[in-house]
């Protein structure tokens, strides 16, 4: 059994993540996602020999402008080497990666776990290309190899081992992924491989400085699925532990249907990479020119813009911290405080109605037609009296789907608020004598029977009245 | 350094080399040969002199994020020892 009292978790994760370029890192091959395998290959990715690679510029300042908002320092020299393996997916049996001199070297990054902020070192970040996708035939009778994703580029992002619980690397790999979002360097999609994690887990005694034995663990391909396998581990090694046996340094592999980790290869089996400097790359000098050029790219990242929230907004911490959790919805919120000022209400909606009708429908902002613009104008709507509360439900359920103007559904619909209150009182006057029970109920001091009343208007009015109203003149006519 | 017997057969394997013994006496001896000519470089004083990575005078060569054409699937897999369904066709690996 794990307990927290006896064992300490420590975990370190080892993230890559595609930069969104539109052609790949040495070579003029497209990037796009999806396309039929092995068309969008050249024999500079395919590795044939005597291709000369060249390092596409824009890949390398999406390297440093992410090394930058991990808090990295940036190397002034840089260089390329060749880590040597045998495997299909790579076609020069080397991958084109960095050794002692990655882009960016002693980071860091703020996470927040139960109210409280954490922060988890970055050892480095480098550059490297990706390899190509492999699938295995059926009954085993052979693989097949796509090499359209060889050569597209990657940042690996190493942690120092400083998570210590699953919950705490599941929050790392958010705000990673939020500042790799904000900084526009890649769409991190998980289900398209564009941000992968490796993990390393070790269990100690509690107070033990030396870190105990670890497992390396791959094939985790969602967040869910990374706090999964690691607490399934960090239970597995604890059982070992306790038996009085000693943990295996190996590299397991996460099975997502059954919800265990099997063992790939031990230590013996280690790959042995003899990293040299590829000789067909240049090394890179980076001068502090080209870093502040780069820095001055980066946009205020989420930690920043959640400050901000609460303070120029006065947002709760925690509302502040789910919008800026991506840069989208935060611009989405920004959008619509240029059409009303009430920055609690637009939070409010944002909170409740449209994340809780993305959840349900598994859908992402961009898959809808509400814009930041019109949730603005609904609540300016609303602030004026045009529409009530419960009108406001309606168009806002109307923008979902069409993505309409909200005075535009309003108008259609005729759904703009009664405030007349001649109207309304006719209405009121008529369902006061429709209702004597409710009525004598209410003067008998049932409070609540003027919940019921104010209901029949509402339903009379199909919830047009303006409720401010509407209890003022029932109030108004029931002490009469 | 010296290079032993141990060390050929673990680059052998490294390289998928299957060595038979008399090779491994064989290129055992010449790695040796060839590092301890390697050595004259030792008599070289190189305190304060950064390690070099490359010997050209040139950094920072780079290419603008252009999307060029590919070659055709067709083209890419003649050289694929085995093909299906577009793809180069590998014996199983399974990891």
């Amino acid at each position: 059994m794990f307990e927290p009292n006896t064992y300490e978790t420590v975990v370190g994760l080892e993230v890559h993540v595609e930069l969104h370029t539109k052609s790949k890192i040495f070579c003029g091959c497209s990037t796009s996602f999806g396309a039929p395998p092995n068309t969008h290959t050249c024999p500079v990715c395919l590795g044939h020999p005597g291709v000369l690679p060249v390092l596409n510029r824009q890949a390398l300042e999406f390297a440093m402008k992410a090394a930058m908002a991990l808090n990295c320092q940036i190397a002034d020299i840089s260089k390329f080497d060749r880590k040597n393996y045998f495997y299909p997916d790579s076609p020069k049996a080397y991958q084109i990666s960095q050794y002692d001199k990655p882009i960016g070297e002693h980071g860091w990054i703020d996470i927040e776990v139960d109210g409280k902020t954490k922060r988890i070192g970055i050892t480095r970040l480098h550059l490297e290309e990706d390899a190509g996708k492999l699938t295995h035939v059926e009954g085993g009778f052979g693989s097949l190899v796509d090499f359209n994703r060889v050569g597209t580029p990657l940042v690996e992002i190493v942690s120092e081992p400083d998570i210590r619980t699953p919950e705490e690397a599941k929050a790392y790999l958010e705000k990673l992924k939020a500042i790799m979002l904000y900084c526009e360097v890649s769409d991190v999609k998980m289900e398209e491989g564009s941000l992968r994690c490796d993990a390393n887990i070790s269990l100690r005694p509690y107070g033990q400085a030396q870190f105990g034995t670890r497992a390396e663990l791959k094939n985790m391909n969602s967040f869910r699925g990374v706090q999964r396998g690691l607490e399934y581990e960090q239970m597995r090694q604890a059982d070992i532990l306790d038996s009085g046996g000693k943990v295996v340094q190996e590299t397991r592999r996460w099975d997502e249907t059954q919800g265990k980790t099997f063992t790939m290869r031990s230590k013996e089996e280690a790959h042995d990479y003899r990293y040299f400097p590829d000789p067909d790359l240049v090394q890179i000098h980076i001068d502090d020119e080209w870093k502040s050029r780069v820095r001055a790219s980066i946009p205020e990242l989420p930690d920043a813009r959640q400050a901000r929230y609460a303070s120029e907004y006065g947002l709760p911490s925690y509302d502040a911290g789910v919008i800026t959790s991506s840069k989208k919805l935060a611009d989405f919120f920004e959008e619509s405080l240029q059409y009303t000022k009430d920055a609690k209400a637009v939070s409010n909606w944002i909170m409740g109605d449209l994340l809780g009708y993305l959840n349900a429908g598994g859908l992402e902002l961009e898959d809808i037609k509400l814009t930041g613009q019109g949730l603005g104008e609904m609540i300016g709507l609303m602030e004026k009296g045009t529409i009530s509360s419960k009108i406001a439900k309606t168009v806002f359920k109307e923008m979902l789907e069409t993505g309409k103007r909200p005075q535009q559904i309003v108008e259609e619909q005729g759904l703009v608020q009664i405030s007349d209150e001649g109207a309304i009182a006719e209405v009121v006057d008529r369902i006061v004598s429709n209702n004597p029970q409710s009525v004598e109920d209410f003067k008998a001091g049932k409070e609540k029977a003027i919940g019921f009343l104010v209901g029949q208007v509402m339903k009379e009015t199909k919830g047009k009245a303006n409720p401010a109203l509407v209890n003022k003149l029932l109030l108004a006519r029931l002490n009469q | 350094m010296s290079i032993t017997i141990k060390d050929v057969e673990h680059v052998a394997n490294l390289a998928r080399l299957e060595l038979s013994e008399q090779e491994k006496e064989q290129f055992t001896s010449q790695l040796n040969a060839i590092l301890k000519y390697a050595e004259k470089l030792d008599e070289l004083q190189t305190d304060g002199v950064e390690p070099t990575s490359h010997v050209l005078p040139v950094h920072n060569v780079t290419r603008e994020d252009v999307v060029r054409e590919s070659v055709t699937n067709e083209t890419a897999l003649r050289n694929a020892p085995d093909e299906e369904d577009g793809q180069f066709k590998v014996p199983a690996v399974l990891e």
